[in-house]
C-alpha cells in the first residue's frame, strides 16, 4: 500500500496519516504503560534513590558499606545462591530426562503427560507449599512410610531445614524448565537423528552431539528462568526453612517489617535487581526472551 | 511384552527394554509432580488435629470451620472480587496494548514490550516493597482499588504475551479487508479480529484472575486492614502452626484453580499454554 501511495499526488498527506496512525495505534498501550510506571517504574525507582540515602538523611553508601561488612548479609547471599544453584541443578537433572521422554511419545499420549506438568504449574504456590509441609513433617505421611517401610528407623527433620526447602523449590519450578526444554525438543527434526544413526554414530553418540545441541537453548533458557525466580523467591523458603534458610528476599521483607529500615531492605533490593537483570542481560545474547516466558513461538 | 522390549524405540534404533530406567523415571517423577499436592484433599476431610492419611475418622469439622468463620469468609470475598477485577481491568488493558504493539510498527515497540513484561521479571518483593511505599502517599493502602492495580500490572505480562502470540499467527488483511469496506478500525478490530483471537483471550484472562487469586508476597503488603486476601490469611497461618483448617481451603482453592484450567483447556485450545 505504502508503494502505491507514494506515486500519489497526495503522497505527503497520505503518509502523514500514516504516521499519526501508527501513533495512535502505539497510544493504545499507554494506559498498560502507565500502570507499569505507578506501580513499578516509580516505585523501584524510589527505592533506588532511598538506598543512597543513610540514616541522618544524607547521601551516603552506607546501606551498601553494610553488605559488605557484616557478616550475616554475607550469609544471606551465599544461601541465595546455594538455593539457587541448587534448585536449578536439581531441575535440569529431574526436567531433562521427563521432557525428552514426553517429545517421544506421540502427540496424545504427550499432551496427557504435558497434564502433569501444567496441573502443578497451576495450582497455588501456597497449596504446594503447603502440601510439602503437611507430607515432610515430623508425623508426616513421608516419614511415617520411610519408617514403615524400614528406609529410617525414627522420624527425621526433613522440613524447616534445607532439604525441605530444596524439596519444595524444586517441585515449584520444575514446569519452568520442563515446558521451554520440551518446546526445543519437539522442534528437532528426527531425520538428523536418523542420518547420524545411518552414518554409524552410536546412540549415545548421535544423542550427545546431535540431539543435546539443539535442544541446549531451550535447556539455557529453562535454567535461567528457574535460576533467576529462584533469586528472588520468597514463599516457599520462608514456610519450609523455618527461618533457617533465610534468603535476599526474606531479608528485605524482615528489614521492612521487623526494623522498619527501607534503606537496609532498599539496597538489598537493588542489589537482587541487578542481579537478576544482569543474568537475563546475558541470557538475552544467548536466547530470546520470548523463549524464556514460553511465548511467541 | 518381550517383543515390545525389544522394538527399536527411537531414531537411532534404541530398544524400549534397553531404556525402560527412562520410563520408570518419568512416571515416578510426573506422580510426584501431581500427587504430593492431591493429598490434601482426603487429608482435609480427617476427624483428627493432626492431619493423617489416610484419616481414621471422617469428618467435615475443618470445613465447618472454615464457613463458619468471619474472617476466612472475608478474605475469601476479598480475594475473589480482587481476582475478578484484576480479570476486568488487566485483560482489556493488555489486550488492547498487545493489538496497539503488534500493528503499528513505531520504532520503539521493541522497548515498550519490554517494559510492559517488566513486571514477570523484577522479583516480586520488589514490586510489594514499591507499590506499599507509594500507596501509601496515594491513600490506597489496604484498599481493593491498590489491591487490583497492582495484581493488574503482575497480571498484564501474561496478558501481552498470550495475545501477543496469538496474533502473530493472526492474518492482519483480514481486518484491512473489512475497512476498505469502510468499517472504522475498531469496529474491523471487534468483528473480525476479537473473535479469531478469543482463545488467546479468555487464556489471558483466566491466567490473570489466578494471577491475583494466588498472589501472596504483594498481597501480603498492602492488602490488610478490613481488606486482607485469603493468601495473605493463609500464609500467617501457616508461619504459625499447622491447622487443618488450611487443608479445607487449600482444597476449595485445587478445586476452584481445576475449573479455572478445565474450562481454559475448553475455551483455550490451539493457543500455546501460558
Amino acid at each position: 500500500m505504502a508503494d502505491v501511495s507514494l506515486h500519489m499526488p497526495h503522497s505527503d498527506g497520505l503518509r502523514r496519516d500514516g504516521r499519526l496512525e501508527r501513533l495512535r495505534l502505539f497510544g493504545l498501550s499507554s494506559p498498560a504503560l502507565l500502570m507499569v510506571l505507578v506501580v513499578l517504574v516509580i516505585p523501584v525507582g524510589w527505592l533506588f534513590y532511598v538506598s543512597f540515602i543513610g540514616a541522618n538523611g544524607q547521601f551516603s553508601l552506607e546501606n551498601y558499606e553494610r553488605m559488605i561488612e557484616r557478616k550475616s548479609y554475607y550469609r544471606i547471599f551465599v544461601t541465595t545462591f546455594q538455593v539457587s544453584f541448587l534448585t536449578t541443578g536439581l531441575c535440569i537433572l529431574i526436567g531433562y530426562p521427563l521432557a525428552y521422554f514426553m517429545s517421544q511419545l506421540p502427540n496424545r499420549w504427550a499432551n496427557i503427560a504435558l497434564i502433569t506438568v501444567l496441573v502443578p504449574f497451576w495450582t497455588s504456590l501456597l497449596v504446594r507449599t503447603y502440601a510439602w509441609l503437611v507430607l515432610l513433617q515430623k508425623q508426616g505421611l513421608v516419614n511415617q512410610w520411610a519408617i514403615s517401610l524400614g528406609v529410617w528407623d525414627e522420624p527425621i527433620k526433613i522440613v524447616h531445614n534445607m532439604t525441605g526447602t530444596l524439596i519444595g523449590m524444586v517441585h515449584i519450578m520444575l514446569p519452568f524448565l520442563i515446558l521451554p526444554v520440551y518446546n526445543a525438543m519437539k522442534a528437532i527434526d528426527h531425520d538428523y537423528l536418523k542420518a547420524a544413526s545411518n552414518l554409524g554414530a552410536s546412540p549415545r553418540r548421535a544423542f550427545w552431539t546431535v540431539f543435546f545441541p539443539l535442544s541446549a537453548p531451550g535447556l539455557l533458557a529453562g535454567s535461567l528462568m528457574v535460576f533467576v525466580l529462584c533469586l528472588g523467591f520468597f514463599v516457599t523458603p520462608a514456610v519450609l526453612g523455618g527461618g533457617k534458610v533465610i534468603m535476599v528476599s526474606m531479608k528485605i521483607v524482615s528489614n521492612i517489617e521487623l526494623f522498619v529500615n527501607w534503606g537496609a531492605a532498599s539496597a538489598l533490593g537493588v542489589v537482587l535487581l541487578v542481579l537478576t537483570v544482569a543474568i537475563l542481560w546475558v541470557a538475552s545474547r544467548f536466547t530470546s526472551l520470548s523463549n524464556m516466558t514460553g511465548g511467541g513461538h | 511384552m518381550l517383543g515390545w522390549l525389544k522394538s527399536p524405540a527411537s531414531d537411532t534404533q534404541v530398544t524400549h527394554g534397553q531404556r525402560l530406567w527412562l520410563y520408570v523415571f518419568a512416571g515416578v517423577v510426573m506422580f510426584l509432580l501431581v500427587v504430593p499436592t492431591l493429598i490434601v484433599i482426603p487429608m482435609s476431610f480427617s476427624d483428627s488435629q493432626y492431619l493423617e492419611f489416610p484419616p481414621e475418622n471422617w469428618s467435615l469439622r475443618w470445613y465447618r470451620n472454615y464457613f463458619g468463620s468471619p474472617e476466612w469468609m472475608q478474605a475469601t470475598a476479598t480475594s475473589l472480587k480482587a481476582a475478578f477485577l484484576t480479570m476486568l481491568v488487566a485483560t482489556p488493558v493488555g489486550v488492547v496494548a498487545a493489538y496497539g504493539l503488534h500493528c503499528c510498527g513505531v520504532r520503539f515497540v521493541q522497548v515498550a514490550y519490554l517494559a510492559l513484561i517488566t513486571p514477570m521479571m523484577v522479583p516480586v518483593v520488589l514490586v510489594a516493597i514499591g507499590a506499599f511505599y507509594v500507596f501509601v502517599k496515594l491513600s490506597l493502602l489496604y484498599s481493593l482499588t491498590g489491591l487490583v492495580l497492582a495484581h493488574s500490572v503482575l497480571a498484564l505480562p501474561l496478558v501481552i504475551i498470550v495475545t501477543g502470540s496469538a496474533l502473530k499467527s493472526y492474518d492482519m488483511n483480514q481486518e484491512l479487508a473489512a475497512r476498505s469496506l469502510s468499517a472504522p478500525r475498531w469496529k474491523a478490530f471487534l468483528t473480525i479480529t476479537v473473535p479469531q483471537i478469543r482463545f488467546a483471550i479468555v487464556t489471558a484472562a483466566l491466567l490473570a484472575f489466578l494471577t491475583s487469586f494466588d498472589e501472596v508476597v504483594v498481597a501480603m503488603f498492602i492488602s490488610g486492614g478490613d481488606n486482607p486476601t485469603l493468601t495473605r490469611n493463609m500464609f500467617n497461618a501457616l508461619r504459625d502452626q499447622i491447622d487443618p483448617t488450611i487443608a479445607a481451603i487449600s482444597t476449595i482453592m485445587i478445586i476452584i484453580t481445576s475449573v479455572m484450567m478445565a474450562l481454559a483447556q475448553i475455551f483455550g485450545r490451539g493457543t500455546p499454554e501460558k
